[in-house]
């Protein structure tokens, strides 16, 4: 079985290690956890993928193509994720575990040598960043935050939390945005990376066959070039309790052919801290989660409201957020319907087969992240943003617990804050 | 039952051939908590012309996916439904030499794998059935004839093949699944779809005896005879036309170069070419390659340039695609470094390299029990062990490396395929 440990490596800079023999590979991961900021993010995102275009040692991409492939075809790829109110920048390697070497030689050592020397040790010109890595990231950060418009699903889903969170930091992307992006320079991005070395929080992750003590000293090694900082700490989150008197109305029209209705609700204060928080989780399952809820079996598959209708869970901040893509004329019928939806759910008409298929689809999902080094490494992650210990295990385990009741009282802590409607330019 | 280790990459594979014929290979993964099961007839998109029972059959392009489409029918009702209920994820594929059922899930594996046996086992076809899906499949054709890169492919199979039927689409025309009836389809499915012609493949935490037993009561006790395949007159080693051009709705040219080279008999020779072809392609055009660099550099390819050695019965060539502003550049390059190669032979530095970080990619591709399954499968079919991999490598020489680019990089086997924007003013 595998064995999750954690310590402090540095203050504010933590180890987690998942010892296992299950995988082929070993999983290494490099967080650096900053507080969420308009004026900070796109810089933030940007950082990762410059420093992965050279390093002091391998300065080009020619010649870190060539460390990687001495070290079994590893990988090590750029990562900007968002966690609550916390801006996850870093790096996330795959290698050969150490088991499957050709000639039996150490990987793990090497590669997070690698990966510090990615991390700490960036190619530099004049004092900073190079200006021609620093232009052409800039050129692609741009394109990915241009191209967020391109998937109109996920665009209103985005458009929806900067609406309703256009006071709170979890309104603002994790890419950051054009302008903030547009005015990077050589000079301001190496200031801004010498602030987050300084001083964000730091949260390492290994998945592999070595032992944990290991672990710690080859990466303690890599990372001897840190700052140290005593005062390093993870960013919290605020938690809305009540939405505001009238939801707030957001539209939009662009030259599309399919409507998106996004609604967002505020969850009365309950969030992953909370103690009734697995039966919050089941709660949105059961209203729009999986193929078997309400919002897929009657808005679109009995009524076809919808071409699609589902909710997720913003365990952090404590938002339940609904995506549906409708004709433009189905507007307050798909709303009407979506919310009828969740009064049942509120009036705790749940059968039997809804809330025990949810349950065995979510527990499915639960338990098979332990087969899977990336998705557990992100799991573990989005602990400590939180800073959370419980393990997938343990939370699959309180989900069985949860009962018909305590879903219906999780539905009525539900408050709708915001919907924003993306309609066609002749509606 | 029959146990194969294969200590390098740390796996155990179960074998046993039943009564019936059907080949069950299994892999337990005691830590697992997920189960995959792959159930798969050698029959694909190209096993249009058949003899069974003395008597020769020849059906339309397409037959093969339109039959993967309805085998989910049953008399009950729906099998993808009947699994999503029991948290399972199922679907299936049909590429050109084989048609693939597979699920996942965390429980209830059993009962799924009997749904699973069941469904493709037991043909449940009506008219109606099969007219409505004319309609959806048609759908499907008209979107992927608008992919670009798909039509690139199929325009440079046309280019190379003068008769193997690799240059016909899986999915086949509007055209040649209009002449597909209920009839055709249970023809094809009793002339492929028994069980000493398919194989089933399992991972996860379970127990190989009791997958074979039920296989054994699930599937037909006897097995039928198989279909003799016929693809037509051998192919000569030369292209039918060394360019093809196509316009489309694309921002830059795509192109696809292709190299036709000597297809092998089933074996583990079939094995050891893919091999040597995968590393020939490394060193020629591959991403820690001289030549990638210089065409990085020079703008005449960008980061969607890709690479592969793909072989059928009856076919096997290399295959490089990618976008760029000048096709031909791109082909004239690949040419000279063919010929430089030829002269003074492959850099001993980098062969070492790449076949390290090839080797340590395809080990850590065992993580995933759908490579390993379908891995399995599609090796079975060809005569081989996909595990058998890790064996052969060591024993790879440069030398067989260069003598591939020798025999295949050559003019007359060289052929380009290009799709164009549109230019203003033509149709």
């Amino acid at each position: 079985m595998s064995q999750v440990s954690r310590r402090e490596l540095f203050p504010g800079v933590w180890l987690r290690t998942v010892h296992t023999n299950k995988f082929k590979s070993s999983y290494l991961s490099v967080t650096l956890l900053a507080p969420l900021d308009q004026k900070t993010a796109g810089a933030n995102a940007l950082i990762p993928s410059v420093l992965r275009r050279g390093t002091a040692v391998h300065p080009d991409m020619e010649s870190l193509s060539a460390a990687l492939d001495e070290l079994y075809g590893g990988a090590i790829e750029p990562a900007v994720r968002k966690k609550g109110e916390t801006q996850c920048v870093g790096f996330a390697a795959s290698f050969l575990d150490d088991a499957y070497a050709m000639k039996g030689e150490n990987i793990l050592e090497p590669a997070a040598e690698l990966l510090g020397e990615l991390l700490l040790k960036p190619y530099t010109e004049d004092g900073h960043f190079c200006p021609d890595y620093t232009a052409s990231e800039k050129a692609n950060l741009i394109d990915r935050i241009r191209a967020q418009i391109n998937d109109k699903r996920t665009y209103a889903t985005q458009r929806l939390t900067q609406e309703m969170c256009r006071y709170e930091a979890f309104g603002v992307d994790k890419l950051g945005d054009e302008e903030h992006v547009s005015a990077i320079t050589p000079e301001r991005l190496w200031e801004r990376y010498q602030a987050l070395l300084r001083e964000a929080g730091v949260e390492i992750y290994y998945c592999g066959s070595a032992e944990p003590d290991r672990v710690a000293q080859a990466l303690t090694r890599a990372l001897d070039r840190l700052p140290v900082n005593e005062s390093r700490t993870a960013p919290g989150c605020d938690v809305r309790v009540t939405a505001g008197p009238e939801p707030i109305v957001a539209e939009e029209t662009m030259d599309v052919s399919q409507g998106k209705l996004a609604l967002g609700f505020r969850t009365g204060g309950q969030s992953c801290w909370e103690a009734d928080f697995p039966a919050l989780y089941l709660c949105t399952a059961v209203f729009g989660g999986t193929t078997l809820s309400k919002l897929f079996m009657n808005v679109r598959e009995k009524l076809s409201l919808c071409y699609y209708a589902s909710a997720v869970l913003e365990r952090m901040k404590g938002l339940v957020l609904v995506s549906s893509g409708i004709e433009f004329d189905k507007y307050q019928t798909a709303k009407d319907e979506i919310l009828a939806q969740l009064e049942a759910v509120k009036r705790g008409e749940i059968e039997p087969w809804e809330l025990e298929g949810s349950r065995r689809t979510l527990i499915g999902a639960c338990m098979s992240t332990l087969d899977d080094q990336s998705r557990q490494e992100d799991f573990w992650l989005g602990q400590a943003a939180a800073g959370l210990e419980e393990s997938p295990e343990e939370f699959a385990a309180r989900l069985e617990q949860v009962t018909r009741e305590q879903v219906a009282a999780a539905a009525q802590k539900l408050e709708l804050d915001t919907i924003y409607f993306l309609k066609g330019k002749e509606a | 039952m029959e146990q194969l280790q294969f200590t390098q990459v740390g796996e155990t594979m179960y074998h046993e051939k039943l009564d019936n014929g059907l080949n069950v290979f299994v892999f337990p993964k005691s830590e697992f908590q997920k189960g995959y099961a792959f159930f798969a007839a050698n029959y694909g998109g190209m096993d249009m012309r058949f003899c069974l029972d003395g008597e020769w059959h020849n059906t339309p392009a397409g037959v093969a996916h339109y039959l993967e489409h309805k085998m989910f029918d049953t008399e009950e009702g729906n099998a993808l439904q009947d699994l999503a209920a029991n948290g399972a994820s199922p679907n299936a594929f049909t590429s050109n030499a084989i048609t693939g059922y597979y699920f996942d899930s965390t429980e209830k594996f059993e009962e799924n794998l009997r749904i699973l046996l069941s469904f493709v086992s037991v043909p449940w076809f009506t008219q109606e059935s099969v007219d409505k899906e004319r309609g959806i499949i048609g759908q499907e054709i008209g979107m992927i004839e608008d992919d670009p890169h798909w039509k690139g492919f199929m325009n440079l199979m046309e280019a190379m093949y003068k008769h193997h039927p690799i240059r016909v689409s899986v999915a086949g025309s509007v055209e040649s699944i209009a002449k597909i009836t209920p009839e055709t389809l249970y023809a094809c499915h009793k002339a492929f779809y028994n069980p000493a012609n398919m194989v089933l493949c399992v991972a996860g935490p379970v127990d190989p005896e009791h997958i074979c037993e039920v296989a054994r009561e699930i599937l037909p006790k006897q097995a039928g005879p198989i279909a003799a395949k016929d693809y037509g007159e051998k192919e000569q080693h030369q292209v039918v036309r060394s360019f093809i051009e196509e316009q489309m709705e694309v921002s830059a040219p795509i192109f696809h170069l292709g190299y036709k080279g000597d297809a092998l008999v089933n074996g583990e020779a079939r094995l050891r070419q893919e091999l040597v072809g995968h590393l020939a392609l490394e060193v020629l055009l591959g991403n820690s390659s001289p030549l990638y660099a210089k065409l990085y550099r020079e703008g005449l390819i960008n980061q969607e340039f890709s690479y592969g050695y793909e072989s059928d019965p009856g076919c096997a060539f290399l295959v490089a695609n990618g976008e760029s502003k000048d096709p031909e550049a791109v082909r004239q390059m690949v040419a000279e470094e063919a010929a430089r190669i030829g002269r003074e032979g492959v850099n001993p530095g980098l062969w070492e390299r790449v076949k390290k970080g090839v080797y340590g990619n395809k080990v850590r591709g065992l993580n995933s029990f759908e490579n390993l399954c379908v891995g399995q499968a599609q090796a079975f079919f060809a005569g081989h062990d996909f595990l058998r991999f890790a064996e052969l490598f060591g024993s790879i020489t440069k030398e067989e490396a260069e003598e591939l680019i020798a025999g295949w990089v050559m003019e007359e086997r060289t052929a380009l395929s290009v799709v164009r924007a549109k230019e203003e003013g033509t149709p």
